[in-house]
């Protein structure tokens, strides 16, 4: 059976304040998804409550990764499980190298049983795919000593994500506006890059993946099997690589008329965000 | 279980008889006896002292403790910073009662000496004695300082000639036993242009030991001299510590000092650091790492007495359950140190609601031409950062772990010892259970 995540009727609320209003997405391992919408109408809302951020409370609804309830799970267990998440903005742990952060990172999501104290991956087989890993992103060996997004630019940090998602090799992979702070060239080696890992989650299993962008560019070797428009904390339309299209050169004033009611819960949720 | 210990206290008659046990030369006897004159007219510090007001020690009894006895010696605790190091000499005592030591020949061939006070001031006294009478740590200040001058015991001592650099550490360990008493003294000295690493650790027998220590460190740092010193306290968190440590950094030298507490129950340090030379430099390094109810407290002092001095002192501490550390830093420039470069700093990472962090720095400024400049921090544990890294697959506690780490690393990064980054970064990974409320 193919792996499946599946998300039902998702409710969210950050700060008591409903975001996510009843969202639906299932995605298959080897497929790829795009997620549109215009800013604040919850995209990034919807990939925290997937990784269980303790701030988003979930309300309503059930995400289920094959028959196991994600919902039950803490942020960790969600990773050793396989869901990954490239964030907008990233953490900075100041003091901690990123490939100490990584080594330990790669070996509890490889061995998900693994009990703490046990032995990290071997550093020789590490060095290595962290070393490969980074040439292919084309980032210099210096980087794996700085402390982990700490000073990085937003290039930098955006690039560390992939990094990250390359040595996790996940069973699903969200990535949150990777593309936003790279240059034109950036976003192409990161398209590259995202393409090539997805084909191969280890096994030569493909991933499932979840893109969300305002651009083309990330898209260009990842062609969605199914693109998604949020509106107001839903997804309001589903279609294929045209949809995309049409969106990032037409934007969103089509979505807007066509679901009135969606989009008066984004004017709602503005207005209480700028207050 | 705790050893049996048969102290009578420090009475006159215990002092007295153990002054005719020591046969030593007439000029100590009599600095003794000084100073034990003065600990009997002292009071106990109270909390109208400045020093103290935040460091309670009503529940002290001196008097359930006493000389040093005997007592029956068990296998000695693991030394920590030792592991991995080639040594170039070591040295070990369990209450304050000296047990093997040993120095390369290499480095005694040259004229080093490294071993117990003790046995060395019966040896080597008259070269000794300046040293010793120059009192780095004034012996009438305190209470303390009146206690271990009179009856210290055991110690430490590490003699370097002009010239001599010794490029293997030098290792020493206390052990005290439960409801023990460790009396140690330890005089550091390097003439002109020797180089020397010596590493210190403290241990009880038993993690959860009690017992008393009161101690002295005197550091001599001759002129382009070059040392680094560290001191681990980890004893038992049952023990009181009070520790007077003072070095003189002599023109155009280093000192690169590193303290590490994870031990004691309540611990009163003053670490003073005078720059005595111009252009002399010194590294003050502090890593603390307290729990339960332990209160640990730091009076540190760099004072520039030369123009053109370095001092740089960082402290970082992390806090869990009930425990509290307090830091009072002071930068004193005399009128004279023209060209002062003094940098003080402090960071607490509260791990529980319930820890307590104070940061008192000072400033005292005679000369114009100065740079001084001190700053403390106090937070939490980021719930982002926490997220962040169980996303990544760390647990929770992993995660916490590592951010302390992380929290360290600042200050681990300045210490050019590796094995002591080792053991300091695994000591306090070890202690860091999860956050508390
Ligand atoms: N951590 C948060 N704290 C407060 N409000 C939040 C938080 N995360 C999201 N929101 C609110 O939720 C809404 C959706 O935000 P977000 O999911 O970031 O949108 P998008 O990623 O689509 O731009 C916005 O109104 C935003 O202000
Ligand atoms: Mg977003």
């Amino acid at each position: 059976m193919t792996d499946t995540l599946k998300i039902s009727d998702l409710h969210v609320a950050v700060e008591g304040k409903p975001i996510l209003r009843g969202v639906n997405l299932t995605i298959r391992r080897g497929e790829t998804h795009a997620l549109m919408g215009p800013n604040g109408s919850g995209k990034s809302t919807l990939g925290n409550a997937i990784m269980g951020h303790p701030g988003y409370e979930v309300t309503g609804g059930t995400i289920a990764l094959n028959d196991g309830n994600v919902l039950e799970w803490d942020a960790s267990e969600r990773a050793r499980a396989g869901i990954f998440m490239a964030f907008q903005r990233p953490m900075a742990i100041p003091g901690v190298k990123m490939a100490d952060f990584l080594r330990h990172a790669t070996t509890n999501v490889r061995n998900p049983d693994r009990k703490e104290g046990e032995e990290l991956i071997p550093m020789r087989q590490f060095r290595k795919e962290l070393t490969e890993n980074m040439e292919q992103l084309r980032m210099d060996v210096e980087f794996a000593r700085r402390y982990v997004n700490d000073g990085f630019s937003g290039g930098e940090m955006k690039r560390a994500e992939i990094l990250q998602m390359a040595m996790l090799r996940p069973k699903f992979a969200i990535l949150d506006e990777t593309d936003s702070g790279l240059d034109v060239d950036a976003v192409k080696l990161a398209s590259e890059s995202i393409a090539q890992i997805g084909s191969d989650a280890g096994g030569g299993e493909k991933m499932g993946i979840l893109i969300i962008t305002h651009h083309d560019k990330l898209l260009d070797r990842n062609a969605p099997d199914f693109t998604h428009v949020m509106l107001g904390g839903r997804i309001v339309e589903t279609g294929g690589i045209e949809l995309a299209r049409e969106l990032y050169t037409d934007g969103y004033d089509r979505i807007r008329a066509a679901y009135p009611e969606a989009a008066a819960a984004e004017e709602s949720m503005t207005e209480t965000a700028t207050v | 279980m705790s050893a049996t210990l048969t102290n009578t206290g420090f009475t006159q008659e215990a002092f007295d008889e153990f002054l005719a046990s020591r046969n030593e030369p007439v000029w100590l006897s009599d600095l003794r006896a000084v100073a034990w004159s003065r600990y009997n007219e002292l009071d106990m510090p109270g909390r109208r002292d400045e020093e103290w007001m935040r460091t309670d020690i009503r529940l002290l009894k001196l008097d359930k403790f006493g000389f040093p006895t005997g007592s029956r010696q068990t296998e000695l605790p693991n030394a920590l910073l030792a592991e991995g190091v080639e040594l170039g000499g070591r040295g070990a005592s369990f209450d304050s009662h000296s047990l093997q030591g040993e120095l390369e020949d290499a480095w005694a061939s040259k004229g080093v000496l490294y071993g117990n006070l003790d046995d060395m001031l019966a040896e080597h006294g008259e070269r000794l004695r300046p040293y010793f009478e120059r009192k780095l740590v004034d012996p009438l200040q305190d209470k303390f300082a009146a206690l271990n001058a009179a009856c210290w015991q055991s110690g430490t001592v590490l003699f370097v000639p002009r010239g001599i650099k010794i490029d293997q550490p030098l290792h020493t360990l206390a052990v005290m036993s439960d409801g023990g008493v460790d009396l140690h003294r330890t005089l550091v000295i390097l003439e002109e242009d020797a180089e020397a690493t010596l590493l210190a650790e403290t241990a009880s027998t038993e993690t959860h030991g009690g017992g008393l220590h009161c101690g002295a460190i005197e550091l001599i740092v001759g002129k382009n001299a070059r040392l680094r010193y560290v001191n681990l306290q980890n004893w038992g968190d049952g023990v009181w510590h009070f520790a007077h440590q003072m070095a003189h950094v002599g023109q155009g030298a280093n000192l690169q000092w590193t303290i590490g507490a994870l031990g004691s129950r309540l611990a009163k340090v003053n670490q003073h650091v005078a720059l005595t030379g111009i252009d002399a430099e010194a590294q003050v390094n502090g890593a603390m790492f307290t729990q339960g109810k332990q209160h640990l407290s730091y009076n540190t002092h760099q004072h520039h007495r030369a123009a053109h001095c370095r001092s740089d002192l960082l402290y970082k501490s992390a806090l869990q359950d009930h425990s509290r550390t307090v830091w009072r830093g002071m930068i004193k420039v005399d009128k004279g140190a023209q060209r002062t470069d003094a940098y003080q700093r402090n960071d607490n990472l509260m791990l529980a609601t319930t820890a307590r962090a104070d940061s008192i720095p000072g400033l005292e400024i005679e000369a114009d031409d100065v740079r001084c400049t001190h700053g403390s921090t106090s937070g939490r544990v980021d719930d982002q950062q926490l997220f962040y890294a169980m996303t990544r697959g760390y647990t929770r506690k992993e995660a916490v772990r590592m951010i302390v780490t992380g929290f360290f690393q600042q200050v681990f990064d300045r210490i050019t010892i590796e094995s002591v980054r080792e053991a300091l970064g695994k000591a306090i990974g070890r202690r860091v259970r999860d956050l508390g409320e």
